[in-house]
């Protein structure tokens, strides 16, 4: 009998819905979307994070989903975000529809998750950032909390919270450079790459380092993939700056660290330089990187609490480094996924959100707690301060980066005294104490 | 300050002349615009990190290897992409820059997107009038000029630098007297990209390798021939050196605008093209056009 094309063709479309639809449909599995820029550190941190956090929900069989028990299975999708926008969007939409993932974690640039994110709110899809700092994303979520309720912020804290805690970090080093120093009033240069997220940053920089008692000799805007910054070192020699306060979350972070090291700029390097987080820095700068401190949210030996060392020494064992903030997917998916999915016996995202959003919970990193705005309403946004989320203050001495801050930090007057196991001195570089030591 | 600016001036100035004058050499030569030509010294620069970082080569020698190995692609390239389509400029030019991402996303598989860096050969610093320079920094001016010397010596001095010129000025009459162009165009190619290979090995330790550290320089290279003056190598070394000046000035001047520096060097370009538009060194070639 000889078959119509056209009946063919149907019976072959069918077949093709059938080998894709059905796994999923059958599987007892819960299928988490992992997304990153997949073939950079970014990316790799994101994928180990989630695969940790896998096999350890795996090995014990799975997570109770109601009276079934389901084992976690990873989808990785390559954002490419920090080249290609659409190659992000095309990565979600294949997480969405293709893999029909029930959560998502990860995403990196605030430009690429803001677009992410519409698409996972519009296929009702919890989606944990672990990347992106803006405020933004998380103010979406009290203007219209119908649509954006499914959002939740996993790693780091906004970026207000990140340019507040910089700013104690540069008043730490200030004071100390002061009291070593004997430097009546402290001189800083801002550097900060050109992107959005500094903006906020330089203004605050601007308004508040005067009242701080520092002056702001200059702000310099260099590309943040600049391959040369001798001119902007040499202006900020001129400048007669004792602290750079650094702004970088590119490549530039160790151009600029390289280049200071090696013609032994006599200024303090403070602020966030994302570069400067991860183990590779210091041979990035072909060793340079010394006395560079940067925001960060883990240190090798230093411990928020007793869930820190867990992670980060299982976290190294398995893959040879330090995590960075974007390996806390193990956290999104351990520590706020798992329990809640457990707790609701569902995988329903609209019952999951409303637990979600109400818990409380210690974290490697301290402990998550989701703030509300001025008026109350949800933001699914990170409570910052002692008792929660701080970061750490990192230097690198002697080619190991070590934890540095909070060291006896008093985040108010009267406030009890945070130091995190672990912590050490901050080192004043000795070309910096040769300059000014009178 | 001036003195800052000048010395800066000079570093930036004397990279860029590294890699135009290769670009230009290829281009004067046989009317090639290698548009892949940054993408080859990207691929010399990790050529040396992993001479150094994985196989434990000296430096120097990492250096001399990767410019063999680059100007051995460089010449394949030629033969399989480039010499077939060679009288087409706007096929070239697509072919080329097929080949640059071809090589990024090679780089990229291999090495990830991580930035790598690599030693520099003379560490430390010199100062001069209170201006601090890096030994390292000095050695690319000084390979600069070395180069720029050392290419005009060929040309001027030799037998196939006159073969390189002659074909320049006309094809088809060098092709007349006896000359073999195809060939003439191929070694010129292997220049080309062995100056390339050069250029990131004396650039690479004051760089980050990463799979797409060839477009910023691509743009820059292209502003300094288009303002030299396409082809000619006078003219590239000119333009790098304003466009090096322009950017420290701006660094200097306009420091919140310091991100800047490449739109304002780019504008320069285009003044100058304004006021005349072949460029400071005009066209060795024009009667063929």
């Amino acid at each position: 009998m000889k078959i119509p094309k056209f009946v063919l063709s149907i019976l072959l479309v069918a077949c093709l819905v059938m080998a894709i639809g059905l796994p999923a449909y059958a599987a007892k599995v819960i299928k988490i979307g992992v997304i990153g820029p997949m073939k950079f550190v970014q990316g790799k941190g994101h994928w180990n994070g989630a695969t940790m956090a896998a096999e350890e929900i795996n090995a014990k069989g799975g997570l109770w989903v109601g009276k079934k028990k389901m084992k976690i299975e990873l989808v990785k999708a390559d954002s490419n975000e920090f080249l290609s926008m659409t190659d992000a969007t095309n990565a979600m939409e294949l997480l969405l529809t293709r893999h029909k993932v029930d959560f998502i974690v990860g995403g990196f640039r605030t430009e690429a998750v803001l677009a992410m994110q519409d698409m996972a709110m519009d296929y009702k899809k919890i989606f944990i950032g672990v990347g992106a700092a803006s405020d933004e994303i998380c103010t979406r979520v009290a203007k219209d909390y119908d649509t954006y309720k499914y959002w939740f912020r996993g790693s780091p804290f906004n970026s207000s919270y990140l340019g507040k805690t910089s700013f104690v970090h540069l008043g730490t080093v200030a004071a100390i450079l002061k009291m070593s120093l004997h430097i009546p009033k402290i001189k800083v240069a801002v550097v900060a790459e050109k992107a959005m997220w500094t903006e906020g940053m330089i203004k605050a920089c601007q308004v508040y380092l005067p009242k701080m008692g520092m002056e702001v000799v200059g702000v310099w805007r260099p590309s943040a993939v600049a391959t040369d910054v001798t001119a902007e070192l040499a202006a900020i020699q001129r400048s007669g700056a004792h602290i750079v306060f650094t702004i970088f979350s590119s490549s530039v972070g160790i151009t600029f660290a390289r280049q200071a090291g090696e013609l032994k700029i006599p200024a303090a390097m403070v602020g966030i330089n994302v570069e400067a987080q991860k183990d590779s820095f210091y041979e990035a700068t072909q060793r340079m990187g010394d006395y560079v401190m940067t925001l960060n949210t883990y240190a090798r030996g230093v411990e928020y609490n007793e869930l820190t060392p867990r992670f980060v020494n299982t976290y190294i064992k398995r893959f040879g480094e330090t995590p960075t903030y974007t390996a806390d997917t193990y956290t999104a998916i351990i520590y706020s996924l798992a329990p809640v999915i457990e707790e609701a016996g569902t995988l329903n995202a609209d019952k999951i959100v409303a637990i979600m959003e109400n818990r409380e919970y210690a974290v490697p990193g301290g402990k998550h707690k989701y703030m509300k705005d001025a008026q109350g309403r949800h933001l699914h946004d990170l409570t910052w301060g002692p008792g929660y989320l701080t970061s750490l203050g990192v230097q690198w001495q002697d080619g190991k980066l070590v934890g540095v801050w909070p060291n006896r930090w008093k985040a108010a007057k009267g406030a009890p005294e945070i130091t995190y196991k672990g912590i050490v001195p901050y080192k004043i570089a000795p070309w910096v104490i040769e300059k000014y030591k009178k | 300050m001036i003195l800052d600016i000048i010395i800066s001036g000079l570093i930036n100035g004397s990279v860029y002349a590294l890699l135009a004058i290769g670009f230009s050499l290829i281009y004067g030569a046989a009317r090639i615009v290698n548009l892949a030509h940054t993408a080859f010294y990207m691929v010399a620069s990790y050529c040396i990190y992993y001479a150094t970082h994985k196989m434990g080569v000296h430096p120097v020698l990492a250096m001399l290897l990767a410019i063999i190995l680059v100007t051995l692609i460089g010449l394949v390239c030629y033969q399989l992409f480039i010499n077939p389509i060679r009288e087409h400029e706007a096929a070239v030019l697509i072919a080329t820059i097929a080949i640059a991402m071809a090589m990024q996303e090679v780089m990229l598989l291999i090495f990830t997107g991580d930035f790598l860096s690599v030693p520099a050969l003379v560490k430390g610093y010199l100062k001069i009038f209170g201006v601090k320079i890096a030994y390292q920094q000095l050695l690319t001016i000084g390979a600069a000029l070395l180069i720029l010397a050392g290419v005009w010596a060929v040309l001027m001095k030799t037998r196939l630098g006159l073969a390189i010129r002659s074909t320049a000025q006309d094809r088809e009459v060098a092709n007349l007297m006896g000359m073999n162009e195809s060939r003439v165009a191929m070694i010129t190619m292997g220049i080309s990209v062995g100056l390339a290979a050069f250029a990131g090995a004396v650039v690479v330790p004051l760089t980050i390798v990463n799979p797409h550290m060839w477009m910023h320089p691509l743009i820059i290279m292209l502003a300094v021939v288009v303002l030299g003056g396409l082809g000619s190598l006078k003219g590239s070394f000119a333009g790098a050196y304003i466009l090096g000046f322009t950017e420290s000035l701006v660094v200097f001047l306009l420091p919140m605008g310091a991100f800047l520096k490449g739109s304002v060097a780019l504008s320069v370009m285009i003044l100058v093209l304004l006021i005349r538009p072949e460029g400071l060194f005009g066209i060795a070639f024009e009667e063929e056009r």
